[in-house]
């Protein structure tokens, strides 16, 4: 069936809240129905399934996002789209790539393979308008009885005190209150939650501008990300192009700090540029376009008493690696488990902190990232271009300079390598499944994946015949057999560097909290204890 | 360790070289050839701690008098 996610219209209907004597309340609301509230939303209704909470989500708009934003989609975010019910849709609906391909003038002088192994059950990428990631993830959203979604409201206010953070809603009824526990605040990079609490975020703009143009055509280009410095087309300038669903094409082309920001909107102005690519009798029409200037910053903490927040409202980046909204859904997954415990009270309020600590720390591991790209990209100053430029000559016939060609390094999920929620390890072990450290995925016996059997609680994932019982714990743990016959070939003990006894174990976001050669419970309990915020310094 | 002792065995014929190099050159086309040299010889050399002391040596005495194109962002 297809549904046009762009045109869907949500209606406002009044709740029962706005003629409640007093305000009423939540244990905790999601403010912004984008990405990362949503999955937010749909991570926190899972997790607090059975507890009789439920989440409320409130967005001022009535439709998904519109227009020329995300496209690129990460293996991690599908993974997680996953957990949340909703990958399979997304993979089948997007284009999927892995390689990208850099030119220099004419010239091929660079490309890249983001996945060249087999045995993952998700590709490196999928292209994918936002406006239908958003659409799935409201599919499932509405489908979940512990979601309530309130659109057309607007936060106008924010009182946060010690018990709870009062909130003044707007709506076209007028305005009414309520009082969350907690608040995730999710209301993209002008956060007014951000604003209306005296906070900021800061960092640098970069003087440059680029056109986004969405074109429908057909064509022969292969899916793969195409980049071009200085191409005979665009001159001194660089064009990116990706492919997306229903034969539109991402076409960016960088215009320089003294392009005029709306002229260069004019389609008068756009056709010619699309033009000089694609050829002069290229048959195609405009979906969509835009100018944007690009910055990366972030807030200080993105966790302040009982309100935290996610995605653009507490971080921005160039798009040059897509790691805006991919990064955004990694802080979703990231809070909702932790809340969620301390909401059921299986975990100290402590826990929220290492929110703080792991997003905070791959923010910066993603503005670093997007940071060097824009830096290659828009060179800052006459040296910049200088170094820029010997690369890309160089790039042509010396191995090393290729390696320097920055076009974008494309969205990896962070490594909480310095997380309080660690316990170091004892033993010896190889390989990237270091604690903190998200789960590889690995094909299993009969078609099945390690991922899907990891996440929602804690896990032990056990490798070996004989599994061994849980020990009672709060929160409880989930133990995962994979016996050599599950591990047919061998990959799932290859990428955790496992050998019979080997145990990890896993969090309820699919990061390695810890690992053992051999199960033993005790150990297995103080691991758990510090993963929840109950670690022994505190104790 | 960044070898700062002489290492060039013929050292009047290199920086002959080093000028001819340059020889009939803009600014403009001498910044590239030497962006390119740097680079080639950075690879070569591989050591980032030799290359970061050389880095600081270069840099030393050199008060900033222009200034990135950058602009703070705030929001
Ligand atoms: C040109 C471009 C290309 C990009 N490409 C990529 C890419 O390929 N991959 C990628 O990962 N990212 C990409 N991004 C970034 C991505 O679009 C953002 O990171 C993402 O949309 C952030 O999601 P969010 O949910 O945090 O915020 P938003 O999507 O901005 O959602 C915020 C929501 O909050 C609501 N809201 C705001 N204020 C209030 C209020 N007071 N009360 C109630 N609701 C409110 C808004 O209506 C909105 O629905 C790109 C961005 C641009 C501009």
């Amino acid at each position: 069936m297809h549904v046009d996610y762009r045109s869907l219209r949500f209606e406002y209907r009044r709740s029962p809240d706005q003629s409640a004597p007093q305000a009423a309340r939540h244990a905790v609301v999601v403010v912004g129905a984008g990405p990362v509230g949503l999955a937010t939303a749909i991570d926190l209704a899972q997790a607090l399934e059975g507890s009789g909470r439920r989440v409320l989500l409130l967005d001022d708009d009535a439709s998904l996002s519109n227009g020329s934003r995300a496209i690129c989609f990460a293996k991690r975010t599908l993974e997680i789209f996953d957990r949340l019910g909703c990958g399979d849709a997304m993979v089948e609906k997007g284009v999927t790539w892995s390689r990208g391909r850099v030119f220099h003038r004419e010239d091929p002088v660079y490309s890249f393979d983001l996945l060249p192994e087999s045995g993952h059950r998700r590709p490196a990428f999928v292209n994918l308008q936002q406006y239908y990631v958003e659409g799935f993830l409201l599919d499932r959203a509405r489908a979940m009885p512990g979601i309530e979604i309130r659109w057309g409201n607007k936060v106008a206010a924010v009182e946060p005190s010690e018990d709870g953070v009062g909130l003044t809603v707007e709506t076209p009824d007028g305005a009414y209150r309520i009082v969350a526990d907690y608040l995730v605040a999710a209301d993209g990079a002008r956060s007014p939650i951000r604003r209306a609490l005296g906070l900021e975020s800061k960092g640098r703009t970069f003087r440059d501008r680029f056109l986004i143009a969405d074109v429908r055509m057909k064509a022969d280009f292969p899916a793969e990300r195409w980049f071009w410095f200085d191409p005979p087309f665009h001159p001194n300038q660089s064009v990116l192009l990706h492919s997306q669903p229903d034969g539109v094409w991402r076409i960016d082309f960088q215009l320089g700090w003294d392009a005029d920001p709306v002229a260069e909107r004019d389609p008068v102005r756009v056709i010619p540029r699309v033009r000089a690519l694609l050829g002069k009798d290229a048959d195609f029409e405009l979906e969509w376009v835009s100018v944007y200037t690009f910055s990366c910053l972030r807030m200080e903490r993105f966790r302040h008493g009982r309100v935290v927040f996610a995605g653009d409202a507490a971080h921005g980046v160039s798009p040059f690696g897509a790691r805006g909204a991919n990064s955004g859904v990694q802080d979703a997954e990231n809070i909702a488990w932790k809340l969620a415990l301390v909401l059921r009270g299986a975990a100290p309020d402590a826990l929220l902190d290492s929110y703080d600590a792991e997003r905070v720390a791959a923010a910066d591991e993603n503005i670093l990232n997007s940071t060097r790209s824009t830096d290659f990209i828009t060179p800052k100053s006459e040296a910049s271009r200088a170094f820029r430029d010997a690369v890309l000559d160089l790039a042509r016939d010396c191995a090393f300079a290729r390696r320097l060609v920055n076009s974008g390094r494309l969205s990896l999920p962070s490594t909480y390598a310095a997380s309080p929620l660690n316990t170091p390890d004892d033993e010896v072990f190889e390989g990237p499944m270091v604690p903190g450290a998200p789960a590889l995925d690995a094909p299993l016996a009969g078609g099945d994946w390690l991922l899907r059997h990891l996440g929602g609680g804690f896990v032990l994932l056990h490798f070996g015949e004989a599994a061994p019982a849980p020990p009672a714990t709060v929160p409880p743990l989930r133990v995962l057999a994979v016996t050599a016959a599950a591990d047919a070939e061998g990959l799932a003990a290859r990428r955790y560097d496992a050998r019979p006894g080997t145990t990890y174990l896993i969090r309820p976001d699919q990061h390695v909290c810890a690992r053992w050669r051999r199960f033993d419970p005790e150990a297995v309990r103080a691991a758990l204890d510090r993963a929840t915020g109950r670690g022994v310094e505190g104790a | 360790m960044l070898n700062t002792e002489p290492n060039i065995a013929a050292p009047d014929d290199f920086y002959e070289a080093l000028l001819a190099l340059h020889q009939d050159l803009s600014p403009e086309q001498g910044r590239q050839v030497d962006a390119r040299l740097i680079l080639l010889l950075c690879n070569h050399i591989g050591d980032p701690a030799v290359l970061r002391q050389a880095m600081a040596r270069a840099r030393e005495g050199i008060v900033p008098a222009g200034h990135d194109a950058t602009l703070a962002a705030r929001a």
